[in-house]
């Protein structure tokens, strides 16, 4: 990761969140730069989705705070907030009725008023996001006719048309076959480099994550585990106490990147 | 007619209207209605060679029952498509959540008092229908949030519940069972003009609001979760629709009785023809509606004229296999 002086955009301190009496996250802090991707592991139900879910303030937090380019955001209503932070959503139960523009055309809900009627810039911002996700060619075709991976781009270009700087990935490649997994992993490193965003993502592969992330967190029963380079997080004794389970690391010969192998 | 269709939907709004005007027990040739319609605006004059009693008939009776009618078909289909999107459930009807049982209990129990005269049955039935949905929507409140779920469940309990109640006071009143009847199978259009004029504002502002909303419903269509994330204050989105879709319904009840199928099934054809972008999906649900229950209400004069038929039966009897003909024509489409 690259060092700089400013301060990170996304900074949370502190974070908890229950549901009901359960608790789902349990003190959590951490920080992202701008330009950084950081990649969320840990096992299901280690709390990679609730602090998604908590982020994007569709669950509130009990305790703790988050704050984007400073301000705190637990006050802001939705759209103040979908101006500030974007949530890609796994590619599921797509409302089919819809046409890949107007779906991405929904990104720009919180700057369009009640009546949802689009200015010039607005649709500018989708034809922009349209043609950076590559779903430009598929603009009027229905979201129930086109493949998973296709959706999954809708669902990115709907994210960067709400023209955020933080952009929050949910598990994103699931569903996706491994060329779709490979391409949008590359598109989402290209939009961070190109437009310095900064990402969260959870995710599942773990070797994805240490090929992608520059900064690994790991998760486990809602506390934060470990923290740092994918070399520094991805050991032994880490994923052993997190997953139960034992792995080999190595380096990938022609990558140089930090990889794990299951033993077990 | 895919790429027109608020102009093909105007059209047979017109038509229908039309054909509502000149058609029942005495025939009024359509030319002659829309003369003298229009022989009643200042810039036209025309002289008359039909008899004078067509002019009763017609701005008296049939006019009035006419534009009511379209209004109820209009309030029940725009209310419907709204709850299908708010539910993003194909089997929400405008009824769901409550508001026609409490309609029609106010109704009854404004007819089993003695001594009250029939003039209030439209609002015992407007404010039964508006007071069920309050109660269903604060049962179904869970701190700052009514999950739609709860919604309907308790909808559907209370419901039942006010059925009950009303079936109940109508076996204990044998000498009511026929007019709560027909209340029940929206049989009970009142006539003239005095009832259209009070609940004239309830339908507009009701179906403005309906239209209103669209947008909101369209970013509903992925989820609340992903609605809220994309900046959409849900809870206040909720509130609303089932504000606008409840008044709506409520007026179109309450002077017109409980008339099935038309909220179910007209945003479903219009879904089918025209797609399910809600912005165009509720204006063109409510033309639609006034179109369906236009025709609906022209068969239940006629067929069995001079007797009348209680519109809600016909909706049902040919509104049904006209959709499922429609269904089967459209199964490999995606519509829903």
């Amino acid at each position: 990761m690259k060092q700089n002086n400013y301060p990170p955009i996304l900074q949370i301190r502190s974070l908890s969140a229950n549901y009901g009496d359960v608790i789902a996250l349990k003190d959590i802090s951490l920080d992202v730069q701008q330009g950084e991707i950081v990649g969320v592991i840990g096992p299901n139900g280690a709390g990679k989705s609730t602090l998604i879910k908590v982020l994007s303030g569709v669950l509130k937090a009990s305790a703790g705070e988050v704050l984007i380019n400073q301000k705190e955001v637990s006050t802001y209503s939705p759209s103040q907030r979908a101006r500030t932070l974007a949530v890609v959503p796994q590619a599921r139960q797509l409302g089919g009725a819809f046409s890949v523009e107007q779906a991405v055309l929904l990104g720009r809900t919180a700057y369009l008023g009640f009546l949802g009627k689009p200015k010039q810039d607005d649709l500018e911002r989708v034809q922009w996001a349209m043609e950076q996700t590559e779903v430009d060619s598929l603009a009027d075709r229905k979201l129930a006719e086109i493949s998973g991976g296709e959706q999954q781009r809708v669902l990115l270009a709907r994210a960067l048309a709400q023209d955020t700087p933080v952009l929050l990935l949910d598990e994103p490649t699931n569903h996706l076959d491994l060329k779709y997994q490979v391409n949008l992993l590359k598109l989402v490193k290209k939009l961070v480099r190109q437009e310095g965003l900064s990402v969260l993502m959870a995710m599942h592969d773990l070797n994805q994550v240490s090929g992608t992330a520059d900064r690994v967190v790991l998760l486990a029963n809602g506390q934060l585990k470990a923290i740092g380079s994918p070399e520094e997080v991805l050991t032994q004794e880490n994923i052993l106490q997190a997953y139960q389970i034992g792995i080999d690391t190595f380096t990938h010969p022609k990558t140089n990147k930090h990889m794990i192998f299951p033993t077990e | 007619m895919k790429t027109r269709p608020f102009l093909v939907i105007s059209l047979l709004l017109g038509f229908s209207f039309l054909l509502s005007i000149a058609l029942g027990a005495v025939t009024i040739p359509p030319g002659n209605a829309l003369r003298i319609l229009l022989g009643r605006l200042p810039w036209f004059e025309f002289f008359g060679d039909w008899p004078s009693y067509f002019e009763t008939i017609l701005l008296d009776l049939r006019l009035p029952h006419t534009i009511l009618v379209a209004l109820t078909g209009m309030a029940l289909a725009g209310s419907g498509a709204s709850f299908q999107g708010l539910f993003r459930n194909p089997l929400a009807d405008p009824y769901l959540i409550g508001v026609a049982s409490g309609a029609g209990l106010g109704a009854i129990i404004v007819m089993s008092i003695p001594q009250v005269g029939r003039f209030l049955i439209p609002i015992g039935a407007f404010l039964g229908g508006l007071g069920t949905i309050a109660v269903v929507y604060r049962l179904a409140k869970v701190g700052r949030i009514v999950p739609l779920t709860t919604l309907i469940l308790a909808g559907v309990a209370i419901g039942s519940f006010t059925s009950a109640l009303t079936s109940f006071l109508m076996l204990i009143s044998d000498e009511m069972i026929l007019q709560a009847m027909s209340f029940l199978l929206g049989g009970s259009t009142v006539a003239g003009w005095e009832p259209l004029v009070i609940a004239l504002p309830y339908f507009t502002v009701g179906l403005a609001l309906l239209v209103l909303g669209g947008h909101s419903l369209n970013v509903l269509q992925f989820g609340e979760e992903q609605a809220q994330q994309l900046g959409l204050h849900v809870e206040r989105v909720k509130l609303f629709i089932i504000i606008s879709a409840s008044l709506t319904t409520a007026a179109a009840v309450s002077f017109s009785g409980v008339i099935g199928f038309v909220g179910l099934v007209v945003p479903h054809i219009i879904r089918l023809v025209w797609g399910g972008d809600y912005k165009k999906l509720i204006p063109l649900s409510i033309l639609g509606g006034g179109v369906t229950l236009l025709l609906s209400d022209i068969l239940a004069r006629t067929i069995m004229a001079p007797g009348y038929l209680p519109v809600g039966i016909v909706t049902s009897l040919i509104g049904a296999p006209f959709f499922l003909w429609i269904l089967r024509r459209a199964k490999k489409e995606v519509f829903w």
